[in-house]
């Protein structure tokens, strides 16, 4: 074994659970990979294309870009306007379309916006530019908030002045909630998210499963992880197991990485959150306490988040929700393309659009 | 005190000649470029081949080589790429004021030792002088003539299903080197960009067998991109094996931090060659006892399936379409 990531690559064990899958009979299933990775791990592997007909991958919510409403961008791009700002993101954002402009169309035009690959460069940044102020896009789930949060309490240590965060973060339990209840989409089993689940523990699927009756698996991200997951959850659904397992325990426990927690409730509290494409969801997002408003982009700057209405046809919200197929959308690989992005779903490598369109007819 | 690079240098009088002399003819030396004249002049004779790139690259330093190495390959290996032997390049360099003069040295040292390995003269030059901020550092541009064999008919319109597709060695290394100095991730890793001339690899090639189909250098893009041309122009399909190719373990390693793939990053030492399976024996054999190509592999096939498209088998026993590169990748978020 080389390292842990090839050890999960192996092809011969690969080709095993292939088979025992290919065996399956049953009627059709719906399984939800509710994680971004996850559905880029499938694309990736070509995983789809190892599946009999019965059984039927559908890409969740958990692509964080994509579940951006629009007005975050147009905000991000309005805080342009002043002069003296400069943007860190994330690169996954750059190319996300808002309503008249993308980041990577202001950054062209001389606006200053900096990809970092965490938040703590933007300190470093502000530290270097200290005529300038430094706003820090920050959109993501339990997986990227605590460094995010980590970042605005070192901020509020050292006494940063020229430092803040444009907050869009969202947090996984409800939106799941709302899906399982929702009678449009069939979920039969839920692949959970191995890196959101590392930082909260798998305490909180108990509930889908034994209230909701959904089963689910927690999985990491490598073939050999995805592919027994989905064997795992096929047995389940089909013995009417009501349970959550925890498959990637070389990462994951049951009660989650309490410091990360910890940081992320100190300087966030939860709040209702608009998911593109699915609406106001109660209680599933994350705003910067009070404690923390010199840090808190929209509140230094004024902001107000101007709900804008998305391109006609895009069925982004229905396909977040697994009730269509990319396919199934009129703008798919015609007027929407990773070359030219209408909805959110194409744009992130993770989207389950642009997973499909490398995908399409192999 | 450091000496640099005025706007004087470009002026066109005797600071430039001092630059000319000191630098370029010093370090360039060849008769022909000596002469000083509009315009360098020279027989040549056969089927040429012509090319020109630009390079402009951050940081103009960085593991493996600089922009003077980059600009003296990139052009070589074109030409190695349609089988033509590199006989003459021309430069143009394009400098920021305020580039230490000692850089400047250094680059031009560079373009006259990797122009020397591989047998190639500089014989025409030009230096412009731009202010502040107007460029970064410095920008330059190659161009390079050299003479197509008889009996070599190379070209991304050649690939034939049946054909087989070799990498000469890791993906990936330059393309991995350049983001991790530029964008300063904290991240540590040893990983040299593979910047390098191929001409002589492909003469010893071509020596042995002239039956090569399509020769790509595969730099910015990547594998992927090259092959996806390729597939169009040749109207076929490339099937890959994701288990054949090729990846350095550091590279490996930090394209799965950043949610990057190595077949997307850049190559500036590595060469596709697609060839009949007749012939692959002979290349294969030739290419593993060069300098450059020691790591050679098939990787794998043209088809007459999947017209115009890449399609990779992938570890997992999956197929899957690697498409075109839209932009440049971009660390992802989680």
């Amino acid at each position: 074994m080389d390292n842990l990531s090839v050890a999960f690559r192996d092809s011969k064990l690969a080709s095993l659970l292939t088979e025992k899958l290919s065996k399956y009979r049953g009627g059709k299933i719906n399984i939800m990979e509710v994680c971004g990775t996850h559905t880029m791990s499938i694309s990736r592997y070509g995983i789809r294309s190892l599946l009999p007909e019965g059984i039927n991958l559908i890409s969740g919510p958990g692509c964080p870009v994509c579940v951006t409403p629009l007005y975050f961008i147009n905000s991000a791009i309005e805080l342009l306007d002043e002069k003296d700002v400069i943007i860190t993101t994330f690169g996954d954002l750059m190319k996300v379309p808002g309503t008249s402009s993308s980041l990577i169309m202001e950054k062209a035009r001389g606006k200053d916006i900096r990809i970092v690959y965490s938040p703590l460069d933007s300190l470093k940044i502000a530290s270097e530019n200290e005529d300038k102020r430094v706003v820090f896009l920050s959109v993501g789930f339990e997986t990227t908030t605590p460094v995010t949060a980590l970042t605005i309490r070192k901020a509020s240590e050292e006494g940063f002045g020229n430092f803040s965060v444009l907050s869009a973060n969202k947090t996984i339990p409800n939106v799941l909630k709302i899906l399982a209840l929702d009678k449009d989409v069939k979920v039969h089993g839920y692949l959970y998210p191995g890196h959101v689940s590392a930082i909260t523990g798998t305490k909180l699927y108990h509930e889908l499963a034994f209230q909701y009756g959904i089963p689910g698996v927690v999985a990491g991200f490598e073939p050999l992880d995805i592919l027994h997951g989905i064997l795992t959850l096929v047995d389940m659904i089909n013995g009417s197991k009501k349970a959550v397992v925890n498959e990637y325990k070389r990462v994951v426990n049951e009660e989650g990485n309490k410091e990360a927690i910890k940081v992320t409730d100190q300087v966030f509290c939860p709040c209702d959150s608009v998911w593109r494409g699915i609406g106001n969801i109660p209680l599933s997002g994350l705003v910067i306490r009070d404690e923390y408003e010199a840090f808190d982009a929209w509140k230094v700057y004024n902001l107000k988040p101007c709900i804008a209405e998305e391109t006609p046809g895009c069925m982004c919200g229905e396909i977040l929700r697994g009730k269509l197929k990319p396919t199934d959308c009129g703008l798919f690989g015609k007027k929407c393309t990773p070359e030219n992005p209408v909805g959110a779903c194409m744009v992130s490598s993770e989207g389950t659009c642009a997973a499909y369109y490398r995908y399409q007819g192999v | 005190m450091q000496e640099i690079i005025t706007l004087a240098h470009g002026s066109g009088g005797k600071t430039t000649g001092d630059l000319i002399k000191n630098i370029f003819i010093k370090h360039f030396n060849n008769d022909i470029l000596m002469k000083n004249e509009d315009a360098a002049s020279f027989i040549l004779s056969g089927r040429a081949a012509f090319t020109t790139d630009s390079f402009v690259i951050t940081p103009v330093f960085f593991k493996g080589g600089n922009i003077g190495k980059l600009a003296v390959c990139g052009t070589v290996n074109d030409l190695a790429a349609v089988g033509a032997v590199p006989l003459y390049l021309g430069c143009g360099f394009i400098i920021e004021e305020g580039l230490p003069l000692k850089e400047l040295e250094t680059i031009v040292e560079a373009m006259a030792d990797t122009a020397k390995e591989a047998g190639v003269r500089i014989v025409t030059g030009d230096t412009k002088v731009v202010q502040k901020n107007a460029a970064d550092k410095i920008f330059i541009n190659t161009s390079g003539i050299g003479i197509i064999p008889d009996g070599i008919d190379i070209s991304g319109y050649n690939a034939k299903p049946g054909d087989k597709v070799i990498i000469t060695g890791t993906v990936g290394d330059h393309g991995c080197s350049i983001l991790l100095e530029r964008e300063k991730f904290d991240i540590y890793a040893d990983i040299r960009s593979d910047c390098a001339p191929l001409n002589k690899m492909v003469g010893e090639v071509l020596s042995k067998t002239k039956d090569i189909h399509v020769m790509r250098d595969p730099t910015r893009g990547g594998v992927a991109a090259t092959l996806n041309e390729i597939a169009v122009q040749s109207k076929v399909g490339i099937k890959l094996y994701e288990d054949r190719i090729p990846v350095n373990d550091q590279v490996r390693g930090l394209c799965e931090l950043l949610g990057m793939d190595p077949l997307y990053m850049a190559n500036e030492g590595k060469m596709l060659i697609i060839a009949p399976e007749a012939a692959i024996n002979d290349i294969m054999g030739v290419l593993r006892n060069t300098v450059y190509g020691t790591k050679s592999c098939i990787i794998g096939e043209v088809t007459d399936e999947h017209e115009s498209r890449v399609v990779m088998k992938t570890v997992a026993g999956g197929n899957r379409i690697v498409d075109m590169p839209v932009g440049d990748q971009l660390p992802r978020i989680c």
